[in-house]
Formats: C-alpha cells, sequence, structure tokens
C-alpha cells in the first residue's frame, strides 16, 4: 500500500531507505509562491533515529507492513527471547537487539508490546510498571523507613536499580521502567 | 454525535466579526472602495503551484458541462475594475485552494486584498503595517531584503552561492527529494522549512524577492545591480501573513508571464487551464500605477487570538462543513 503525501498522517507507518519508520508530526508547508510540502518528523523503528523529511504533494511513500500485539514473555534460550500470542500459543523469538532495553524488565509470563515487521520481531515494549525481585542487596536498616539514602539492589532479570536502605532481599519491588526508578515495594 | 458543532467558539466567532468591522472601518476611513468580484470564473489563475477547484456548470441540468473555476484570489477581477477606472479598491471574501489543507490552510479560506492606487511597494508596506497594527497592536514592523534574510539567518550569500550548496545547507536540516538544479525551490524550501520558523521573534516584511519569483510584480535593478521582484511578504510569528507587489502594468509581459506559467504546468504535467486573456486586454487599454497585497484573514485572526490551528477561528472547517 503506497500512501501519497496528503494522506500522511501522524502514527502512520511507511518504508523509508529499507527501514519500516513511524510518523510522528506531520504538517502542511506551502509557500505563497512555490510548490507545497508535507512535513514530517519520523523515527526509524529499527535504529530509533528520529530524523526530518519533506515530502512533494506528487511524492507516494509505501506502507510498513507493521503491528503491535500484545504477547507474553516466556524464556531466553541465550539467543532468542521467546514471546506467545496469548489466544492463539503463536511464538515469536525476538533477538537481542529488537529486545533492547526490555530485557532489563521482562519476567517470565509478563504481558508486553512486540512491534512486528513482516511477522518479524523488531521491538518490545514493557508496561510502564513491573513487579520484581531482589535477589542482592546489602541488609536492610531496620526501622529505617522514612529516612534519606539509598543503596543498590539486584532484580532476578538483573537489573539493578537504586532503593531505600530499607529493602531486603526477597521483597517484591515496583519499578517504573521509563526511568528505571524504585516506585514502592509492591 | 456532535460533529454538528462550529470548530470555533461564539466567543471568537464574536472576535472574528470585531476583527472584520476594524478592517471595514481602516479602509473606509482610508476611502478605498469595497468591491465583491465573481468567485466563479471561466478562467483558472496561471501560478503552477496553485490549483483551482473545478466546478461544472450546466445551462439546464440535462446540458452538457461547462468547465469553470473557483478563484483562488480576486487578482485577476480586480485589476479589470482598476483598469476601468474604479480607483484604489479592496475585496474582502472567500477564495478557494485546492489541495490546501492543515494547520494554517483551509482550501476555502477568507482573503483580504486591496489596490491602491499611486502607490509603490514602500508606501503598501506602511499601508499594511498599518492595518495590521490596528489588528495586532503590534509596533513598527522591520524590513528586511530577501539576500539579507539569507544572510542573517543560513550565512548564505545569494550572489555566490550555487544551488548544490543551496541543496546541502537545506539536507542540513530537512532531509528531501528534488531536483538539483531547481535554484527556486531550494530558495523556497529554505524559506519555508528553515528561515520562516526562526522568524518567530519579531515580526518582519522580506523584500526585493529573486526576480526570478516576482509572479505579477515588477522587476527593478537594486543598489548591489541585481535584478530583483518590486514584491514583499509579511511574517508575523513566523507565519507568512501578507504577499504584495508594485503591480506589473505592461500588458506584453503580462502575456509573457502567463504564457510561461503554462509551459511550467504542461512540463510538470499539471492541468491546462484556460488562462484569462481579459487580463492582458485590461492592461493593454491601461492598468494604473498601483500596488496590491492579499493577505490572510484568518490567519491575521489566529494570530490575534493566539491560535494554534485554524479551526479554532472559523465557523467549519472544509472536513466538517
Amino acid at each position: 500500500m503506497a500512501y501519497s503525501a496528503n494522506q500522511l498522517k501522524n502514527g502512520l507507518k511507511v518504508m523509508l531507505e529499507g527501514d519500516p519508520c513511524t510518523m510522528q508530526d506531520v504538517e502542511f508547508v506551502k509557500p505563497g509562491k512555490g510548490q507545497a510540502f508535507t512535513r514530517v518528523k519520523m523515527r526509524n523503528l529499527m535504529t530509533g533515529r528520529v530524523w526530518e523529511r519533506t515530502f512533494k504533494s506528487n511524492e507516494s511513500v509505501e506502507g510498513a507492513d507493521v503491528m503491535d500485539r500484545d504477547m507474553e514473555y516466556l524464556y531466553f534460550d541465550g539467543e532468542l527471547y521467546h514471546f506467545m500470542v496469548p489466544v492463539t500459543f503463536e511464538q515469536y523469538g525476538a533477538d537481542v537487539t529488537a529486545v533492547g532495553d526490555a530485557a532489563k524488565w521482562l519476567k517470565e509470563n509478563d504481558v508486553c508490546m512486540v512491534t512486528l515487521w513482516n511477522d518479524n520481531p523488531i521491538a518490545v515494549t514493557v508496561g510502564n510498571f513491573v513487579e520484581l525481585e531482589v535477589i542482592e542487596t546489602d541488609p536492610g536498616v531496620k526501622g529505617d523507613t522514612a529516612q534519606g539514602g539509598s543503596k543498590p539492589a539486584k532484580l532476578t532479570t538483573g537489573a539493578v536499580v537504586k532503593v531505600p536502605l530499607f529493602i531486603e532481599q526477597g521483597d517484591i519491588l515496583k519499578i517504573d521502567t521509563r526511568s528505571g526508578d524504585y516506585v514502592s515495594r509492591a | 454525535m456532535s460533529d454538528w458543532k462550529p470548530t470555533t467558539s461564539v466567543e471568537n466567532l464574536h472576535k472574528r466579526a470585531a476583527i472584520f468591522a476594524d478592517i471595514r472601518r481602516y479602509f473606509a476611513e482610508q476611502q478605498v472602495l469595497e468591491v465583491d468580484t465573481a468567485v466563479l470564473s471561466h478562467c483558472a489563475v496561471s501560478d503552477p503551484f496553485i490549483d483551482s477547484l473545478e466546478v461544472a456548470f450546466r445551462g439546464h441540468p440535462a446540458a452538457s458541462a461547462e468547465m469553470c473555476y473557483l478563484q483562488t484570489s480576486p487578482e485577476y477581477a480586480m485589476k479589470r475594475l482598476l483598469a476601468a477606472g474604479s480607483g484604489s479598491i479592496y475585496q474582502m471574501g472567500k477564495v478557494f485552494r485546492n489541495g490546501e489543507e492543515g494547520r494554517s490552510h483551509n482550501p476555502e479560506f477568507t482573503m483580504l486584498e486591496w489596490y491602491r492606487l499611486g502607490f509603490d511597494d514602500k508606501d503598501l508596506m506602511d499601508d499594511v503595517e498599518r492595518l495590521v497594527c490596528l489588528v495586532l497592536g503590534i509596533g513598527p514592523i522591520r524590513r528586511c531584503t530577501y539576500a539579507d534574510i539569507f544572510r542573517e539567518k543560513l550565512d548564505v550569500d545569494l550572489q555566490e552561492v550555487s544551488t548544490a550548496q543551496l541543496a546541502d545547507v537545506m539536507r542540513q536540516h530537512v532531509e528531501v527529494n528534488m531536483d538539483l538544479d531547481d535554484r527556486d525551490g531550494w530558495l523556497n524550501l529554505l524559506m519555508s522549512h528553515v528561515i520562516e520558523p526562526l522568524l518567530k521573534d519579531e515580526p518582519v516584511f522580506i523584500t526585493d524577492y529573486p526576480s526570478s519569483q516576482s509572479a505579477l510584480a515588477r522587476i527593478k535593478t537594486n543598489a548591489d545591480g541585481q535584478l530583483t521582484a518590486c514584491r514583499f511578504e509579511l511574517f508575523v510569528n513566523g507565519v507568512e501573513l501578507a504577499n504584495g507587489y508594485h503591480e506589473l502594468t505592461d500588458s506584453v509581459e503580462q502575456q509573457h508571464r502567463l504564457e510561461s506559467d503554462q509551459r511550467s504546468r504542461k512540463q510538470l504535467g499539471l492541468p491546462q487551464r484556460p488562462l484569462e486573456q481579459r487580463l492582458v486586454s485590461a492592461l493593454a487599454y491601461g492598468l494604473p500605477d498601483c500596488a496590491g497585497v492579499a493577505l490572510g484573514v484568518d490567519r491575521l485572526i489566529m494570530l490575534a487570538l493566539q491560535a494554534e490551528h485554524i479551526q479554532e477561528v472559523i465557523p467549519f472547517t472544509f472536513r466538517n462543513a
């Protein structure tokens, strides 16, 4: 499916220079004397790079066969992260590049969003909050629930987050995946 | 369903009407005559980059259609009035441009166009400044030549720079597919994509456009010995608000520019539409020395009301009309 310049809109996914891209900001530009353009800010879904491109009104751009699906995370086999579509049991294997930073927050059986391009996973987005267990941290300071100060804690996924001093090994923590910050005990 | 509702607020409708009244009062005080020429015409604008909406006229419902065009500006008709001895005139009304839709574009919009006898482009900028200051309450407006704004904002000397270098400068900002030798194309891109957003800080008249972008303006030789157009554009808050000329009165040159536009249309694969030969005849009869300008009224109201989208200042956009 090809889109003409006047059909471009936010969220549209297209192919440019061989990579799928998503449109983030679309503006019609028309100098009083001169041809019309559609100016677009886009993000390359493979590299994450954001850049601007402007299209003449007679240009067209090929749509990208990209879709987002909710999937359950199953396991990591040392090479691929495996996901399953809960309703159909279809399974997908995503490599380290596709999973990227999301790997720090992937817990078995959690549901996350997998972006497929031509039915291949190219990106994984976890929920805004995850709950993970502490597997390693200095002993907690009893009674110190209000004082400031923090220490590192290692979670089951291998991620290390800053936590308050009272947190103990074995605690389940709620983490904001967007910032990587500790929110509360779960 | 609430899609029957206007996109603007009743409060903004009142403000819009008050600005209309201010504009009409200004021209009444200046003794400029209000006119309202036909919106539907047998001829279309020649400009390759302005697309007219086509309307099928039928003498009776079963007759074959005669193609007519909604006017993209009242320029041709107003010049015929000027040649007929109307004196200074203004018109505030709807014009139509096919394919133009966006944050500050609606295919149908309100244009204010006026002509002043005996004015040149500088006198007319004074006039535009008086009107715009009246509505927006802004101070004296800076004037800067096209060459100077390129030097100031992009550090580019238009007398020295090659078209390939212009393309390089453009690509540093925004990527585009474009003919490498289309100099005016690159200039337009740089102006609309890079310089205009940098004009947000202060209102400015850009003057002395390249002669290749003269449209229907006279050509003069500037202080540097360069041929430039007696044309200006007004930008307020980075928005293109008005475009004015010291008008071309030479009918032979007018005929030449119409035909040159038609050839460009053919090369670009654009429709060949009837040219307004009556304009050429009117110029041959005698168009008085005058300057004229077109101003986007909806954009003026957007600026006055600090609106982000044209839909906030017009009752219904094209999509819900």
